[in-house]
């Protein structure tokens, strides 16, 4: 087995281990921490797949500012301890557990694991390092998707303000 | 099974995308709920990636940036909301907000 | 200015009558009411009288007069207009209803004058009311309206024997005769569907004349029409098996028995017989059953009369062995002679009525013969008049009830049915036998009544008495203008006059095996006066009998009643006919009435349709509005459901 392959499955495992540790712990700081961990997999898997610099992007954004203010939220709320509200389980559970393993089913039966894909983009024969590369990314973002990013940079002014006017103290 | 298709990394993306909508679908705990979007976001970064460096279009790549970004955003605000949430009830269960019931 | 211009108002005459006396009665007061209702008849008898003349001055194929008033239903293929028919068969009647009417209307205002102001004009109301209604059935062109005049005397007939209804026996006689009736009209319909579907039309021009044509002789058409008809006839005219009606109908006032009940409103199921004459004779085997009931309905209820207590009730059941004759004359197509006692019969039986009533009047009230008698001196004109009517329905000549009655008993052994005859002989005698008996028991013999009735006891006033003078004439001489060529000739060439008159009526009468045509015979058979002379002889045996056993000898009734104990309580129980229809039709009706209002009504329908289509309602919304009940979990289930449900078709569909 290659190295690409052992790496692979080793994060796609504890990927989705945690996630399901994320989604089942009672603990509010230990899903937390469960999901930062999640999305180290998923950078990890973002590298074999060589995108370096998004892998790059989703550890400092990601699991680096998004999930201290999820902690920082949860401390301030005192949300610490196992709440009570989370402890019993309702016929809801089962319906949604059933839609879920339906969900992937489906996929799995329509032939998810075997899928290559038939279209054949702009950028076919560059090399994957290439292709992954900041180089390569930077120029597209400044060249051909200039203007989503701008209006990005507006949503998160928008955001900004949008979360101060939200948490601020009634007066 | 040595070689890593897409295939594998796009069953691996659903079965990451169910895990969080379960997640949506289960738990009452509002920051919990948030925790599990974030993963179907995940989920579906991977699947952007994974078919940008398969069929070679750079589009898939920029659009996990901007999923990032706007999940920022989006995590900045639905906080804030939560915290409002708290302050009003004092409490984060989801199913204490049925204003919009009927 | 035709004389079909006015036919109108013969009928529109006692609805202004109605009119004026239901809207303006109590201003009017009891004067003015009792001006107004006789009067309108007697505006109605006159136009009447006028119409019969213009009649009688033409020539006999030319005595039909018609005033279509509007086209009431034209709906396809349907039509049916109120419109009215004047010819000799509806002429006869139409004087017979509004002069009797007349007389009886004048001796009401006498007779209901204790009423108060408001019941006084109900009555005359009601009274008016009815006269338009007969009126209009005797009238009509067709048999749709003939149905409506049919209807509103029954409905007339139930608002005046529930007239004091405060009294619920009263209302009860009320619902009982609208039932029964009804149960006849339901017949009747039944046989206008069918002419309906045979002929297209019910109208008695198209109907009538084709008959011959579009029937078969014998045919299965013909004899559920007939029979269907005749159905509703039972149920008019009180024969087997829906008479019983009509003794309990004596709840009402008197002279409402004597017009409706005696008269008028009993006989228009003869009329409809005789008027269909056509019909009937393509159906020679219901005409078979007709006479078969009439005659075993004249014996059956004379056997009950003779055993009565009460003076009405003994009239009543003397009315409908009077109506068996009648259908037992048309029954052997002897139409004219049925009409013929129609006629005699509303003469003596009206005045038998009137007089009863003005005995009632006298007593304040008592019905019961047991305690009446001696009454001859006090009641002088009551009397005398009683006597004719009583000698009358005997069949005495020469007064009215001789000429009618014989001439059905010799018809039916004419057309050869010696057993009818004999039936017809037998009532003949019954019924000189009970009515001499009510006479004697009433008139004659010690007073049976009260110290203080018999101070009380005064004769009736001239609203009452002249009345019944009028009728007791007619008592006399009515039956002298259906002398029979048996006798008129003898006398010298006497026509049969009211034959002769309703001869373009039933001139077509392919009536089987009469030695007589309509037209009257030119020769008479001896046999014919021996007949003559058996029914007077059976009469005077009656009269001998009853004067026997409630004058010379009155305890002997009571010891044969004694000795005789079980036919003696069979006959005055009425053959416990009352009972037996209680049980076998009354009692399921009324149970299967309480199922449809419990099971049905209660449950079935306001419980699970209404209640349960308000509660299936009620269910489902509370099972929708857990759709929106605010749960956030359960919004994003639903909707996480949806895309699965469209990936899966994408996939797969």
């Amino acid at each position: 087995m290659t190295g690409v392959a052992i790496a692979f499955w080793v994060l796609a495992v504890v990927a989705v281990l945690c996630s399901l540790l994320v989604v089942t712990s009672r603990n509010p700081v230990a899903s937390v921490l469960y999901l930062v961990v999640t999305f180290f997999c998923l950078a990890g898997l973002f590298v074999t797949l060589h995108s370096h610099f998004l892998a790059a992007i989703q550890v400092i954004v990601y699991a680096g500012a998004i999930m201290v203010l999820f902690l920082f939220v949860v401390m301030l709320l005192n949300l610490g301890t196992p709440q009570w509200f989370d402890v019993a389980t309702t016929p809801l559970t089962a319906v949604a557990l059933v839609l879920g393993v339906g969900f992937v089913a489906a996929l799995a039966a329509a032939g998810l694991g075997d899928f290559e894909p038939s279209v054949v983009g702009p950028a076919a024969g560059v090399p994957p390092d290439v292709l992954g590369s900041t180089e390569a990314i930077a120029t597209a973002l400044y060249s051909a998707y200039y203007l989503p990013f701008l209006v990005t940079a507006l949503l998160l002014l928008v955001a900004m303000v949008g979360a101060v006017v939200l948490a601020r103290r009634e007066r | 099974m040595s070689e890593i298709g897409v295939g594998h990394y796009l069953t691996l993306s659903a079965v990451l995308f169910t895990i969080g909508v379960i997640g949506v679908l289960t738990r009452k705990n509002a920051i919990i709920v948030f925790m599990a979007i974030e993963i179907m976001l995940n989920a579906a970064n991977l699947a952007f990636v994974t078919f940008a460096m398969s069929i070679g279009d750079l589009g898939g790549l920029v659009m996990v940036l901007f999923v990032i970004a706007v999940a920022a955003a989006e995590a900045a605000v639905g906080l804030a909301i939560i915290v409002a949430m708290y302050r009003h009830r004092e409490t984060v269960n989801v199913e204490a907000f049925t204003a919009m019931r009927g | 200015m035709t004389a079909a211009n006015w036919i109108w108002l013969v009928p529109a005459l006692p609805l202004a009558g109605v009119l004026v006396n239901g809207l303006l009665g109590r201003r009017i007061g009891k004067g003015g009411v009792s001006v107004i209702g006789p009067g309108v008849v007697g505006a109605a008898f006159a136009v009447a009288l006028a119409l019969f003349l213009e009649l009688s001055a033409r020539e006999p194929e030319a005595r039909t007069l018609s005033q279509t008033v509007y086209t009431w239903i034209a709906a396809g293929d349907f039509h049916a207009s109120a419109a009215f028919l004047v010819d000799p068969l509806s002429s006869v009647l139409m004087l017979v209803v509004t002069g009797v009417g007349f007389l009886i209307h004048v001796y009401s205002a006498g007779y209901m004058h204790d009423e108060d102001r408001r019941g006084f004009a109900r009555y005359f109301t009601y009274l008016n009311l009815f006269t338009f209604a007969m009126l209009v059935l005797v009238m009509a062109d067709n048999y749709l309206l003939l149905f409506v005049g049919w209807e509103g005397v029954g409905l007339c007939s139930y608002l005046l024997i529930g007239f004091w209804f405060k009294d619920r026996a009263n209302a009860t006689a009320g619902k009982k005769a609208f039932i029964v009736n009804r149960i006849g009209d339901f017949g009747f319909l039944l046989g206008i569907f069918l002419m309906f579907g045979t002929f297209g039309s019910v109208a008695f021009a198209d109907v009538l004349p084709s008959a011959a044509s579009v029937l078969e002789p014998g045919g299965p058409l013909a004899l559920w029409i007939c029979l269907f008809l005749f159905v509703g006839a039972v149920g008019k005219s009180a024969q087997i098996p829906l008479y019983v009606w009509l003794p309990d109908a004596m709840a009402g006032p008197t002279p409402v028995s004597a017009l409706i009940h005696a008269a008028t409103m009993v006989t228009a199921g003869v009329y409809m017989v005789a008027r269909s004459h056509a019909l009937y004779d393509m159906a020679p085997a219901v005409l078979a059953v007709v006479a078969g009931i009439g005659a075993a309905t004249a014996l059956y209820a004379a056997t009950i009369g003779l055993v009565q207590t009460d003076i009405k009730k003994v009239l009543a059941y003397s009315t409908i062995s009077q109506l068996g004759y009648m259908f037992l004359g048309v029954g052997v197509a002897a139409y004219a002679a049925g009409i013929f006692h129609l006629v005699t019969h509303a003469f003596f039986k009206a005045l038998l009525f009137l007089g009863a009533g003005s005995v009632i009047h006298a007593l304040h009230g008592e019905q019961d013969m047991r305690r009446l008698g001696g009454l001859k001196s006090a009641l002088p004109v009551t009397y005398w008049t009683m006597l004719a009517a009583t000698l009358a329905i005997a069949g005495i000549p020469p007064l009215a009830g001789f000429f009618s009655k014989d001439e059905i008993l010799w018809r039916a052994w004419d057309a050869g049915h010696p057993v009818l005859w004999a039936i017809g002989l037998a009532t003949a005698g019954l019924t000189a036998l009970y009515m001499f008996r009510l006479f004697f028991l009433t008139f004659h013999g010690p007073f049976r009544g009260t110290g203080e009735q018999r101070q009380h006891l005064h004769e009736s006033p001239p609203t009452m008495t002249v009345p019944l003078a009028i009728l007791g004439v007619l008592s006399l001489v009515g039956g002298w203008i259906g002398i029979p060529p048996a006798i008129g000739q003898a006398l010298g060439g006497v026509p049969n006059a009211i034959e002769s008159w309703l001869e373009p009526v039933f001139a077509d009468t392919h009536a089987a095996g009469t030695s007589q045509a309509v037209e009257g015979a030119h020769a008479v058979p001896p046999s014919e006066y021996a007949l003559m002379a058996a029914s007077v002889a059976v009469a005077l045996l009656g009269i001998l009998a009853a004067r026997y056993l409630w004058l010379a000898r009155p305890e002997l009734p009571t010891r044969i009643g004694l000795r005789l104990r079980a036919p003696a309580a069979i006959l005055s129980n009425k053959y416990y006919v009352d009972e037996l229809y209680d049980a076998i039709v009354v009692r399921p009706y009324n149970a299967l009435s309480r199922f449809a209002w419990r099971v049905i009504d209660d449950g079935l329908i306001d419980g699970l349709l209404v209640g349960g289509t308000g509660a299936v309602v009620k269910w489902q919304s509370r099972v929708s509005s857990a759709w929106q009940s605010g749960a956030i979990p359960t919004y994003v289930t639903v909707f996480f459901g949806g895309v699965v449900a469209i990936l899966v078709y994408y996939l797969f569909g």
